[in-house]
């Protein structure tokens, strides 16, 4: 186990560094920033002083360089705009975007789980039809025409919740948190539940097609035999094994949900990273770019290496092999 | 069967039927046996004849597209056909058991095997757990598992397939039921632990008076453990009596096929043989006998279906032209 978790961690650095070189050459090809952030009535020289402090007028190779040695002493570089640290701006706002993701991940799992188990115990009734129908939409409406839909509805025509922001917030263990509040709780579900829907639509396609096999098993036959009720049938025979390719998937996609909240962010005027990247994308604020992209990249790698330990965990078929390797 | 006593099991007329897209398979279509207590019945027939959807009927386990459509089913004398889920469920795997055909397939791969012996005690029982848990062991030791502590712990995939049956058997046994329908339990297993199985199955109905359906391909198993057999073809019984008389006089035409020509005590021990011609498929079966398009004695009147003959001698045949007719006649 600790040598595929070092591998692991071996790759993702490689991974990590031909990124950032993309990442570092290619927003350099895209623009100045010197273009955007120089105002109007600078003078030349002030200009010439500006690009000199922010070291933009040594060749990029070099820059690069620099960049390299300060990201392993823990420097990613000073944000061109606000002039602060770009690692300190993402982390003050990681919190924001982790909470909205895994709101969205809760709802995706505590509503699309059961309404798929439904879905697949009962393929015919109608019910589950309206389900199975639902959950299309859920895959091919765009989350940003949902999130505006949303807005419309709910925060301008029936005004029943706020449409931008994080509301009141709370301090849990050092970071600041909405759902605690009352005000923040109604800030954040709206963009949760936008940023949960193509979830939920997945979770709820897989418990379906996982029900609808696991239930024709023989074990499952074997189970009933036993005199189980159907509540244990369900929720233990059943349920325990399609929580595998469930978690397998929702593991994967909480990356996505972090990295892609972009939109959902952008809509709702959330607070979080994805918001900071699309707002540094428009200014060329090239060392929060870069270091954003660094630090989903590492949450990736984490999220993936937790989701096989869990996948060993529920799947006492992985462990064995584990054991032999 | 003890004479004048009510028989466990009596099964009269059983139909259960697939309503597939493609058509309706009877899958049984006419079965009727009984089992007394401490007795054993072997139901016999190739593959696809019906044992194993018997058997669920029995157990109320037949899924949608298939349903009990007629018949009866009588459990100590009430009728299990009608019965509701919960009262059904209440004897399942408490009063009637059933050890499944594949035992790759019939534990739970993600649960351990205490989780699996012990939810089948406190399914019918308000015991501790830990009871449950030396009545999950105790069984274990009961059908050959030595250290049964290691093995409670373990999960299903670490076992071979006949340490995996044994389990399943040992899950059947947990509740003492009545009747215990065991399909092709021993298949999977080597000759000697098949033997020691027979042997504790045999010892089981002797003792507790428990009535065992055992489902089989192999007349072997059967000569030497049943007290009855009930031949099933095409989702039919075709022939039923004790095993002396079935074994050695076969009347019907599928029967003496299967064993062959010559009446021999040494015929035990013999596999069923392959009889020439092809199982009809189930669906939309044309009227008449299902055997006919194999059968040797077949005549005109074969056209139409034979219904069971009671002989004096308490056996049973379904079929026009049974081998002993010629001698009669
Ligand atoms: N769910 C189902 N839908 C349609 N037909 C079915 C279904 N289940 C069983 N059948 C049909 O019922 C018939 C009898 O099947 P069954 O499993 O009882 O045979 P069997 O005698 O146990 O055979 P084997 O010795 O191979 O186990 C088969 O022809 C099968 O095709
Ligand atoms: S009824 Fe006719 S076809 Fe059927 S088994 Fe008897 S002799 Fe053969
Ligand atoms: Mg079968």
């Amino acid at each position: 186990m600790s040598v595929f978790i070092i591998r692991r961690l071996l790759q993702s650095l490689g991974v990590i560094f031909v990124m950032s070189m993309i990442v570092f050459f290619g927003v350099n090809v895209v623009g100045n920033p010197v273009d955007i952030l120089a105002s109007d009535d600078m003078t030349q020289e002030q200009i010439q002083a500006f690009v000199a402090r922010l070291g933009l007028d040594r060749p990029i190779y070099e820059q690069y360089w620099y960049f390299v040695l300060n990201a392993l002493r823990g420097d990613l570089g000073n944000s061109f705009v606000f002039a602060e640290p770009a690692l300190k701006l993402i982390l003050q706002r990681l919190p924001a975007t982790l909470e909205l993701a895994l709101a969205s991940m809760f709802l995706s799992v505590v509503i699309g789980i059961p309404l798929g188990i439904y879905a697949g115990l009962r393929p015919e009734a109608r019910s589950s039809k309206v389900i199975m129908a639902s959950s299309i939409l859920g895959f091919s409406l765009p989350t940003f025409w949902v999130g505006l839909m949303f807005i419309m509805v709910f925060a301008v025509m029936l005004g029943w919740l706020p449409s931008t922001g994080r509301g009141d917030t709370t301090e849990l263990l050092g970071i600041q948190v909405s759902f605690l509040t009352w005000d923040g709780l109604q800030h954040l579900l709206l963009p949760a539940i936008n940023l949960a829907l193509f979830k939920m639509s997945l979770v709820i396609r897989l418990a379906r097609a996982g029900t609808r096999e696991v239930a024709l098993q023989d074990y499952v036959k074997f189970a009933r035999a036993k005199g189980l009720s159907a509540r244990r049938v369900v929720l233990v025979h059943i349920m325990k094994n399609i929580m595998i390719p469930v978690v397998t998937v929702l593991g994967l996609e909480l990356g996505g949900v972090i990295a892609f909240s972009v939109v959902t962010e952008t809509v709702f005027a959330w607070p979080g990273i994805g918001k900071l990247l699309i707002d540094s994308i428009q200014l060329l604020d090239r060392p929060v770019v870069v270091a954003y992209l660094i630090i989903t990249v590492l949450m990736f790698i984490l999220i993936n290496l937790v989701v096989d330990i869990l996948y060993s965990v529920l799947d006492p078929r992985v462990r064995l092999k584990d054991v032999k390797s | 069967m003890n004479a004048g006593k009510q028989p466990t099991l009596e099964v009269e007329d059983l139909r259960t039927h697939f309503f597939t897209k493609a058509g309706v398979v009877k899958a049984v279509d006419g079965v009727s046996f009984a089992v007394g207590q401490g007795e054993v019945l072997g139901l016999v027939g190739e593959s696809g004849s019906g044992k194993s959807v018997t058997g669920f009927s029995i157990l109320g386990l037949v899924d949608p597209p298939g349903r009990v459509v007629g018949g009866r089913i009588l459990f100590k004398g009430e009728d299990l056909v009608p019965l509701g889920e919960d009262r059904m469920r209440a004897l399942r795997g408490s009063r009637i058991a059933m050890i499944f055909q594949d035992p790759m397939m019939t534990l739970n791969p993600v649960l351990r095997v205490d989780t699996q012996m012990i939810e089948a005690i406190l399914a019918h029982r308000k015991v501790s757990k830990a009871a449950a848990y030396d009545r999950a062991r105790e069984t274990l030791m009961r059908v050959g598992i030595a250290s049964p502590d290691e093995r409670l712990r373990s999960y299903p995939h670490q076992f071979s397939g006949g340490m995996r049956q044994r389990v399943a058997i040992a899950i059947a046994l947990l509740n003492e039921p009545d009747l215990i329908i065991a399909d092709e339990p021993t298949t999977a297993l080597d000759v000697t632990i098949q033997a020691q199985i027979l042997y504790e199955a045999q010892k089981l109905c002797r003792e507790t008076g428990t009535a065992l359906i055992w489902i089989t391909h192999d007349l072997t198993v059967v000569a030497g453990l049943a007290d009855r057999i009930c031949v099933m073809y095409a989702g039919r019984d075709v022939e039923q009596g004790t095993v002396d008389q079935v074994l050695d006089h076969p009347l019907h035409p599928y029967t003496h096929g299967l064993i062959g020509s010559v009446p021999s005590r040494n015929r035990r021990g013999a596999r069923l043989q392959q009889i020439p011609g092809m199982t009809p498929s189930l669906l939309n079966l044309a009227p008449g006998c299902a055997f006919r398009s194999r059968c040797p004695r077949a005549t005109d009147r074969c056209e139409a279906e034979p219904t069971v003959t009671m002989r004096g001698d308490g056996r049973r045949v379904r079929c026009f032209n049974p081998v002993d007719a010629d001698v009669s006649a």
